[in-house]
């Protein structure tokens, strides 16, 4: 019997929702970041994002993977990334977000990558695999929190446009940064489970804390504080229809190919 | 005419074996000297073992795959053993698996070899002063990291000052 086959059946729902919410939260910031390579503007920069683009669709291929056998529908990672109706993708809200400009893009991949520590820092030992995976993703991520807080301290010190932009950018997001945290339907029975150690509305605490931090110091403005929308990963933007388009493109050209 | 005695098979002829595949990107390095094998198990009838990626969205990873199951073939027909190569995540890849033979190899082909890495936020890579990352070419301590990502997830982009090289470093993880 595999490890997934054991889980009970109503912790596997509940496992495969947080693994569905996280693997389009990375696959979707991945995909949307991935649009700089070639355009960045500076030829490090250029390198620098498409590598942490890179870190995040593999990621995300990685958690499909461990959703796959979870659900055991036959659908493979490239199914589940691929074969779904845009409505159907469960990522944040926050990262409905179009690219936008380069204040733009910082200032989410830096909300969002601050929120997604905080959420891996919430998964216990309750499911092996995700266990293990989270512990060599953390490894990973904090390549890119430094280059994030990097950016951050770059434009908010960097004269008056540059802070006015990451200033705008931030206020833009800032309805929508804690839909990371979107509470989950089975969220008592991951915890119960020992898959996760705390409710989202603990890592978003822990979350707000950790920008604190980072943002009080450049006398930048937190996010409002409010409660994650119960909706927050539903209802996608046009913006988000256009990626979609973009990002099935090659698997919708030819059913079935394979490279 | 003396026979030689049949040899058992063990994991360190396993592990030979193996020794003998290259990382597709550096082909003086095996994913041996890599680390990049976790537990191999001998069973009655199978080789099974663990590949642990460096980076978990290596796009290298299936072709390393291949061919360590490839390079395994000889040994699965000779002793009559299906051979199983699974990606693992059982044990973390950390830079700190490389071994001193591989270290020295990487040099050799003009990449640094990593810092130890440490956990926690801070990236010893952005401490010169605690681990100063020497020139492959010409062993010159005073590098500067030009860039934290490099052409490859693994690797990061370092200027030498004293030889005018730029060379690519191991990142620590």
């Amino acid at each position: 019997m595999s490890v997934a086959a054991a889980i009970a059946p109503g912790t596997r729902a509940a496992l495969a929702e947080l693994l569905l919410t996280t693997a389009d939260d990375e696959f979707v910031s991945g995909f949307t970041d991935s649009e700089w390579t070639g355009i960045a503007p500076l030829l490090e920069e250029d390198v620098a994002i498409s590598s942490i683009s890179q870190d995040e669709l593999g990621h995300a291929r990685a958690l499909y993977q461990l959703l796959a056998g979870v659900l055991a529908d036959g659908r493979d990672e490239d199914a589940l990334a691929y074969d779904r109706e845009p409505h159907e993708y469960r990522h944040a809200r926050l990262l409905d977000h179009a690219r936008g400009d380069w204040a733009d893009t910082i200032a989410r991949r830096f909300v969002y990558e601050l929120a997604d520590e905080a959420r891996l820092a919430s998964i216990g030992t309750g499911y092996r695999p995700l266990a293990d995976l989270v512990e060599k993703l953390r490894r990973e991520e904090r390549y890119h929190r430094m280059h994030l807080v990097a950016w951050i301290d770059r434009l908010a010190r960097g004269g008056p446009v540059p802070r006015r932009r990451l200033e705008a950018a931030l206020a833009a997001l800032g309805p929508d940064a804690s839909s990371v945290f979107t509470p989950l339907a089975g969220e008592r029975a991951l915890i119960e489970a020992g898959i996760l150690t705390r409710t989202l509305a603990e890592a978003d605490a822990a979350w707000r804390a950790d920008m604190t931090t980072v943002l009080v110091p450049l006398g930048l403005a937190l996010p409002p504080h409010a409660p994650p929308p119960a909706d927050g990963r539903e209802g996608h933007s046009e913006s988000f229809r256009w990626l979609w388009g973009e990002f099935t493109a090659v698997r919708r050209s030819e059913d079935g190919a394979t490279w | 005419m003396v026979m030689a005695a049949p040899r058992a098979l063990t994991a360190s002829l396993v592990t030979a074996a193996l020794d003998g595949v290259a990382d597709p990107e550096i082909p003086t390095v095996s994913i041996v000297e890599l680390g990049m094998i976790g537990a191999i198990d001998v069973r009655p009838d199978a080789i099974e073992v663990e590949l642990l990626p460096t980076f978990v969205g290596c796009p290298a990873l299936e072709v390393i795959r291949d061919a360590a199951t490839a390079g395994l073939a000889g040994l699965g027909r000779e002793f009559g053993r299906a051979v199983r190569v699974e990606v693992s995540f059982a044990t973390p890849w950390s830079s700190d698996r490389i071994t001193p033979a591989g270290r020295e190899k990487l040099r050799g082909s003009g990449f640094a070899p990593p810092p130890p890495s440490r956990p926690g936020r801070g990236l010893p890579m952005l401490d010169a002063a605690a681990a100063p990352v020497a020139c492959p070419w010409c062993g010159s301590l005073r590098t500067t990291l030009e860039n934290v990502f490099g052409p490859t997830q693994c690797r990061s982009i370092r200027h030498c000052p004293d030889c005018l090289q730029a060379f690519e470093a191991f990142k620590p993880v």
